[in-house]
């Protein structure tokens, strides 16, 4: 299998926000990086940075207070960061693009679908004649599986129901062909059988525009259903990465253990829930040591003391862990018996 | 054989829609239409539908903070529904809610102390000592400390929230505690805690539950029994083994391959369903399922199923498993 070419790489980022109370480092020097065609998942906590890694790379961390204050963006090995306002304006929609949680509140309530997908496709190809653009707009609305296109184009967003918006907003998104598709927890605001609807348009779409996907989500049962690859996030870290078979069976950080197993399965019954003592720290709160370390099982000395750098523990599968590293070796074994 | 604690049949709300100038009343939105189901003592109800399915709403006519329009709701021997706003107000000392949103539904001007007397209060329990006493005690119970009692809402996180809204409940030494969608606005690790809780608290204070929620992961762990809910009618309702291993309703089937599981090597036949739920206010005729349904048949159109025992304590409401159509 021949390797796809890297699109999107994220080095050393941190995004910092400027408050009353210090500086808070809301996302915390990660790296990261996604293939073409391929579907990344990013989850995390509430509070864990993995919205604002998103606005990052969109360029649309609120400033102030926000501030990208190290590392680079590199798509297509363009640094999005060292970019003004105007050229970022070029990329953002066109080549990177993005969906949010919240259908209705991205969508304006006074104007008409049509009139807001014409705006988007208009931004971008100021040489298209009108009926192209319509043309265009009507394309994207069936892509998208949405009926009765060509009517839907006069309508309001609050005569459409949730998930019709949201596949609006994946037309929109998609009218420029962008090379990456940003989605933050697209399906949350969904109920159940619609998220099924939304999670395999995406799918699909990916296959068929081959379309790099960026998910960001909380709910691992959406990622073991539609990433390849996975990066987990705490506290504004990265604390595992790797193929989501890895990461849902050989899970390596605690972390990721944890919330894997206080997941209550609908397939059978669990006794009882394994939880992860303890609440997620707000951003800032721990200064020194793994992030984790406070609510860890397998906590010792060196985890208060120092951070845990990245560990490979195989291929493509890395750990921010000091049980795995090879001078611990002796804790990992007991762990390892333990477990 | 344990009795029911709770009995309710033929329970309905119509909420009226007012339209025009003079707001003359247009039509109803059926948000429960005809609901009947029981709970015994000691177990947990769950209850699961999308949004609008009616979930809510009925956990709130339970507690008549919402007057049904029809219906009979029997609590531990007495009706419910018929009986004063007095004696009402005293039922509830016996049945008692968890809410959704531990930030909406405390009062962030008054203490945790102040917020868990608040119910011995109005129920005229005890004196000011033994109040005190009760509400350090529940405290520890629901995982918290007495020097919490001091604090306001907001110095909580969400989960602690949710433990001051459960420790609320149960003040008064309820029977049974009507909990809707407590966890959904938790992250998952504290979800865990919470639900933890829950089934200590259960076996301990010999609790019964009514769980409304609509993650059906969730729902499967705490649940003996599971009633799912469409459009304002019960569509089935089994013990929990029953109806995941073995769903009945093709709307069951669908809403349980619909739940993203989380294991990549899970592999299934995913049944998506087309099209998104009616309006309750105009309610598809016949089987309100019948306009996404895959197995649609003449009948579906023009008469309501009713819900009826297919398999032992497995009830479900579909054509395709009433005696009439297969005859």
């Amino acid at each position: 299998m021949t390797e796809r070419e890297i699109i999107l790489e994220v080095k050393d980022l941190q995004t910092s926000f400027f408050t009353d109370d210090g500086v808070i480092p809301s996302v915390d020097y990660i790296d990261f990086h996604i293939r073409e065609g391929e579907i990344l998942g990013i989850v995390g906590e509430s509070g864990c940075g993995k919205s604002v890694t998103s606005l990052s790379i969109m360029g649309l961390v609120p400033s102030p207070p926000g501030k990208i204050t190290n590392g680079q963006i590199l798509f297509r090995g363009k640094d999005l960061t060292k970019l003004s306002e105007r050229e970022m304006r070029s990329i953002r929609g066109n080549e990177v693009a993005m969906i949010f949680q919240e259908p209705m509140t991205s969508l304006n309530p006074l104007f008409t679908i049509g009139n807001q997908l014409i705006e988007a496709i208009t931004l971008h190809k100021k040489d298209w004649s009108k009926k192209q653009v319509k043309a265009r707009a009507i394309e994207m609305l069936k892509l998208v599986g949405l009926p009765r296109a060509e009517e839907l184009m006069k309508d309001y967003p609050h005569q459409l129901s949730g998930g019709m918006r949201q596949r609006v907003m994946i037309a929109m998104a998609l009218v420029c062909d962008p090379q990456v598709l940003i989605a933050d927890e697209p399906t949350t605001a969904l109920d159940v059988t619609i998220q099924a609807q939304i999670l395999k348009l995406m799918r699909d779409l990916n296959e068929r525009l081959n379309t790099a996907v960026i998910l960001i989500t909380h709910d691992l049962g959406v990622v073991a259903e539609t990433c390849e690859r996975v990066v987990v996030m705490y506290a504004g870290k990265v604390v595992e990465e790797g193929s989501v078979e890895t990461i849902f069976n050989n899970p390596q950080h605690p972390y990721t253990k944890g919330l894997i197993a206080s997941v209550p399965d609908m397939r059978f019954k669990k006794q009882r829930l394994y939880s992860i003592p303890g609440n997620v720290p707000k951003p800032g709160m721990i200064k020194q040591g793994c992030r984790f370390a406070a609510r860890c099982d397998f906590m010792f000395g060196r985890c208060t003391e120092e951070s845990p750098p990245l560990y490979e523990t195989s291929k493509g599968h890395q750990t921010r862990c000091f049980l795995y590293d090879e001078k611990e070796v002796v804790v990992n074994d007991k762990t390892a018996a333990t477990s | 054989m344990t009795k029911p604690l709770l009995q309710v049949e033929g329970l309905k709300k119509y909420f009226p829609i007012h339209s025009g100038v003079l707001g003359k009343q247009s039509g109803y939105v059926k948000a429960v239409d005809d609901v009947s189901f029981y709970v015994n003592e000691g177990e947990t109800l769950g209850i699961v539908g999308e949004s609008g399915c009616g979930k809510s709403t009925t956990g709130r006519m339970l507690m008549r903070l919402l007057e049904p329009t029809e219906g009979k709701v029997t609590f531990d021997g007495k009706e419910l529904t018929s009986v004063s706003n007095t004696a009402m107000r005293k039922a509830r000392r016996e049945i008692q809610m968890v809410f959704q949103d531990p930030y909406a539904s405390l009062n962030p001007r008054h203490t945790v102390e102040k917020i868990l007397m608040e119910p011995l209060i109005v129920h005229n329990i005890g004196d000011k000592e033994s109040r005190k006493k009760k509400v350090y005690d529940f405290l520890e119970i629901v995982g918290l400390s007495s020097y919490h009692a001091k604090r306001y809402p907001h110095q909580f996180s969400g989960g602690q929230r949710q433990r001051i809204g459960i420790a609320r409940a149960l003040m008064t030494n309820p029977k049974l505690i009507i909990a809707d969608e407590p966890v959904s606005a938790l992250d998952v690790s504290i979800q865990a805690q919470v639900l933890n809780l829950m089934q200590d608290l259960q076996k301990e204070l010999k609790l019964t539950y009514i769980f409304i929620a609509h993650d059906l992961g969730v729902v499967r762990h705490i649940s003996d029994r599971v009633g799912v809910m469409y459009l304002g009618k019960m569509a089935e309702l089994a013990t929990s083994e029953s109806l995941y291993a073995e769903p009945l309703h093709p709307y069951t089937k669908a809403l349980l391959s619909a739940v993203p599981v989380p294991d990549p090597a899970f592999k299934r036949e995913q049944i998506i369903l087309e099209g998104d739920i009616p309006s309750p206010s105009n309610p598809p005729t016949g089987c309100t399922f019948h306009t996404r349904c895959p197995f649609r048949m003449d009948v579906c159109t023009t008469v309501v199923p009713k819900l009826e025992e297919v398999k032992p304590s497995h009830f479900v409401a579909c054509h395709l498993y009433s005696e009439a159509v297969q005859h």
